[in-house]
C-alpha cells in the first residue's frame, strides 16, 4: 500500500469512526469519566500531579491492560478467557525455574513468551478443536496452569533474576516514561490498526455478530478463534515478563485475581460480551480510566477490598445506564 | 428401559467413573472405604451439593452467577457478627435470616438481569466484587473465631441425626426439593424452557427474565444458608471465606452435564459432579499427592471432563456469552404480556 493510499484510508475510517454512530460515542463518555477523574484526584491529594505520580500510577493499568487487548478481540469474537493470570502465573514460575539454571536475560524472555503462547494453544485447541465452550475451558485450565504453578513452585519464592532482567518492568525510555508505558502505547496502536483498519478485523466483527453468516460468507472461524486464544495467552507471557521483572520475584499469589480486572477492563471497554461490538481505543481507555481511580482511591487511603465495591459498582452501573437510557428514550418514542 | 438409560447414559457414565475412582483408591487403602470415612466425605461434599444445585437453576436458564462465594461470605459475616455480639440469639432467628439475607443478594442480581437486562456475567462479576468488598466493611476485617461463637451456633451443623451431620442431611434434602423443583412445578419447568429456547420460550407464554430473576433469587436465598453453614462448620468468619469457590461450583455443573449454554442437565448430574470431585479432593492427600499440586490435579481432571462433556453436546450449542436479548433482537424490551 502506497503511503497516500494508506492515509486517506485511515482517514475515511476515522471519519466513518466518529460519523458512525451518534455523537456521544462510548469513548466520548469514558475520556470525560477520565478527566473528572484526574481532577478529583488533583483535589483529593496535592501529591497527584507530579510526573513522577502520574508516571507511578501507570504501572496500575499497563501490564492488565497488554492482556485487555487481545481480551477485547477474544469477547468480540463471542469467546472469553479466564485463565489468563494462570497463564501470567506459570509462565512466571517457569522464568524463575529458568534463572535459577543460570538462564540470561534474552533467553528468560523467550521462555516467559513461548510458555505464554503455549498456554494459549493449549485454550484455543480446546475451544478451537475440541470444541469445548470457552468460558468452561479456560475455568478448567485456570485450575491447571494455576496449579502446576503452585505444584513446581511449593512454597518457595523464585528471585535468583539477573540484573538486567529488570529493566523491562522498571526501565525508563525517555524521563519518566516507563518501558511498559510505551510498550502499552505501541500496542495500543497495532491493536488498532488490525481490528478498525483491516480485513482480519471485519472478519472478525462478523465472526462475533454472526459466527453463522461469518462462516457461510467464508471467515474461518477455527483459525480465527485458535490464533486469538494463542494471541492472548502470549499477551498473558508478556504481562509475566513485565511483572515478574517489576517484581523481582515469583511467587505463588502472583497475579491472584487479576482475570476479572482484565475481563473488567474489556466489558468496561465498551466491548458487548454478546460479541461484534467494541473498540480497541474504548478498552484502552478503561484501563487507563480504571488505573488512575484504583490509584486515587490508593491515594486517598482507601483499603483496596473497598476499592473493589466501586470498580464492581462502576462496572454495574456504566454497563447498565446505556440500556435503561435507550429503554427510556424507546420508551418516549411510543 | 432402553430410552431411559440412553437418557441417563451422562449420569451414568459419571457415576461410574465416581464408582471407578471411589474403588482404585479404597483398594489401596481399605480405610477409605470404611463408613465414618464415607460419612465424612459426604460431609466434606455437602456444601459444594447446596452451592451446585442453586448455581444449577441460574445456568439452566442461560444465565450464570459469579457472586455466589461472595454471598456465603457476606451471609455468614453477618450471622456471625450476630452470634458474637448476641450470643442468645436463638438459631431460628439466625439460619432463616441468612437465607433471608442471601436471597436479598440473589435476588438483586436477578433483577440487573431481569429489568435492566445487563448480562449476568457482567451483574455478577460485578456484585461479586460488591459483596465480598461488603463482608470487609461488615467486620472491619476482623475474624469472627470459633471462640467467639456459642457452642449452638457452632453445633447446628455437626449434629448427628441417624449417625449422619445435619449438613449432610441439608444436602439430601436440597437435592430432593431441587429435583422437585425441576420436574414437577412450572416454574422449574419454566427453568429449561427460558434457557433452552428462549425465543421459543416467549411465545410459551414464559418470561424469560422472570425465571432467570427467579433462578436468581433461589441460588441467592440457597447461598445464603451454606453462607451459616460455612462458618459454623468450620467455625469461623473472614473476609476471605470461600474465596474462589464460585469456581469449583460451576465446575461441579459442568462436570455433571449442566449445559453452560443452558436448558440441559439433571439434578442427579450435578450431585454426582459434586460427589466426582469430593471424592477426589478427599483421595489425593491418602495417595500421598502434595498438596502443592492438587490444584493442578484438580484442574486437570476438570478439563478433562468438560473435554468428554463437549463430546456428548449437541452441535450448535455454542452460545456461552449469549444473552437472552439476542433471541428478541427485533423487538428490544420485548416480552410477553402476563
Amino acid at each position: 500500500m502506497t503511503a497516500p493510499g494508506a492515509i486517506s484510508k485511515v482517514c475515511t475510517a476515522l471519519k466513518a469512526y466518529w460519523t458512525g454512530g451518534t455523537w456521544l460515542r462510548w469513548e466520548v463518555f469514558l475520556g470525560a469519566v477520565l478527566v473528572a477523574d484526574l481532577v478529583l484526584n488533583a483535589v483529593v491529594s496535592p501529591y497527584f500531579l507530579d510526573p513522577l505520580t502520574l508516571s507511578d500510577a501507570t504501572f496500575n493499568f499497563t501490564e492488565k491492560a497488554l492482556i485487555a487487548l487481545p481480551m477485547a478481540l477474544l469477547i468480540i469474537g463471542r469467546e472469553i478467557d479466564v485463565s489468563v493470570a494462570g497463564i501470567l502465573a506459570l509462565s512466571s514460575v517457569v522464568m524463575g525455574l529458568g534463572a535459577e539454571h543460570g538462564l540470561g536475560t534474552p533467553a528468560l524472555v523467550g521462555l516467559g513468551l513461548t510458555t505464554g503462547a503455549a498456554c494459549g494453544a493449549a485454550n484455543g485447541a480446546l475451544v478451537a478443536l475440541l470444541r469445548v465452550p470457552s468460558i468452561v475451558a479456560t475455568i478448567g485450565t485456570m485450575s491447571l496452569f494455576r496449579g502446576v504453578a503452585a505444584g513446581v513452585l511449593g512454597d518457595r519464592v523464585l528471585k535468583n533474576y539477573p540484573a538486567s532482567f529488570h529493566w523491562f518492568g522498571q526501565g525508563y525510555v525517555i524521563g519518566v516514561i516507563s518501558f511498559e508505558l510505551v510498550l502499552f502505547t505501541v500496542c495500543v496502536g497495532l491493536f488498532s490498526i488490525y481490528l478498525h483498519l483491516t480485513l482480519f478485523g471485519r472478519r472478525l466483527y462478523a465472526l462475533g455478530s454472526n459466527p453463522e453468516a461469518a462462516r457461510f460468507a467464508g471467515v474461518r472461524l477455527t483459525r480465527y478463534r485458535f490464533w486469538l486464544f494463542v494471541a492472548t495467552g502470549l499477551a498473558s507471557g508478556l504481562a509475566a515478563v513485565l511483572l515478574t521483572s517489576r517484581l523481582g520475584s515469583t511467587r505463588p499469589s502472583i497475579a491472584q485475581g487479576w482475570e476479572l480486572e482484565v475481563i473488567s477492563m474489556v466489558i468496561l471497554g465498551g466491548v458487548s460480551v454478546a460479541g461484534g461490538r467494541g473498540t480497541i481505543p474504548g478498552v484502552a481507555l478503561a484501563a487507563v480510566l480504571l488505573g488512575f481511580v484504583t490509584y486515587g482511591l490508593g491515594l486517598a487511603n482507601i483499603p483496596g477490598i473497598v476499592m473493589q465495591i466501586i470498580v464492581g459498582a462502576l462496572l454495574i452501573v456504566v454497563v447498565g445506564l446505556p440500556i435503561v437510557g435507550k429503554r427510556l428514550q424507546a420508551r418516549a418514542h411510543r | 428401559m432402553p430410552t431411559a438409560l440412553r437418557r441417563a447414559r451422562r449420569e451414568f457414565g459419571l457415576a461410574t467413573l465416581t464408582l471407578a475412582l471411589f474403588a482404585v483408591v479404597a483398594l489401596r487403602f481399605p480405610d477409605f472405604a470404611s463408613g465414618r470415612s464415607l460419612l465424612s466425605l459426604v460431609d466434606d461434599t455437602a456444601l459444594l451439593v447446596l452451592l451446585a444445585l442453586g448455581e444449577t437453576l441460574v445456568i439452566l436458564t442461560r444465565a450464570i452467577d459469579l457472586s455466589m462465594a461472595a454471598n456465603v461470605a457476606f451471609s455468614g459475616m453477618i450471622v456471625a457478627l450476630l452470634n458474637r455480639a448476641h450470643p442468645d440469639l436463638s438459631l431460628w432467628v439466625l439460619v432463616p435470616l441468612s437465607a433471608s439475607i442471601g436471597a436479598l443478594l440473589g435476588t438483586f442480581n436477578g433483577l440487573l438481569v431481569w429489568l435492566l437486562e445487563v448480562p449476568s456475567i457482567v451483574v455478577t462479576l460485578g456484585t461479586m466484587a460488591i459483596y465480598r468488598g461488603a463482608v470487609y466493611l461488615a467486620s472491619g476485617g476482623t475474624w469472627v473465631t470459633s471462640g467467639q461463637m456459642s457452642a449452638s451456633f457452632q453445633g447446628l451443623v455437626r449434629h448427628l441425626l441417624l449417625g449422619v451431620t445435619t449438613l449432610s442431611w441439608l444436602a439430601l434434602l436440597g437435592a430432593l426439593l431441587a429435583w422437585w423443583l425441576l420436574r414437577f412445578t412450572n416454574a422449574g419447568r419454566g427453568f429449561y424452557v427460558a434457557g433452552n429456547n428462549p425465543a421459543a420460550a416467549v411465545y410459551a407464554g414464559v418470561d424469560v427474565g422472570r425465571a432467570q430473576a427467579r433462578a436468581f433469587a433461589l441460588a441467592g436465598a440457597i447461598a445464603g444458608l451454606c453462607g451459616y453453614l460455612w462458618v459454623a462448620r468450620f467455625a469461623v468468619a473472614y473476609t476471605d471465606v470461600a474465596n474462589g469457590f464460585e469456581l469449583q461450583v460451576i465446575a461441579a455443573c459442568v462436570i455433571g452435564g449442566i449445559s453452560i449454554g443452558g436448558g440441559v442437565g439433571t439434578v442427579a448430574g450435578v450431585v454426582l459432579g459434586c460427589l466426582f470431585l469430593g471424592v477426589l479432593k478427599n483421595a489425593l492427600p491418602l495417595l500421598g499427592v502434595s498438596p502443592f499440586w492438587q490444584t493442578a490435579l484438580s484442574g486437570l481432571v476438570i478439563t478433562v471432563a468438560v473435554i468428554i462433556n463437549a463430546r456428548d453436546a449437541t452441535p450448535g450449542r455454542r452460545r456461552i456469552l449469549e444473552p437472552r436479548t439476542l433471541a428478541q433482537a427485533g423487538t428490544p424490551g420485548a416480552r410477553p404480556s402476563p
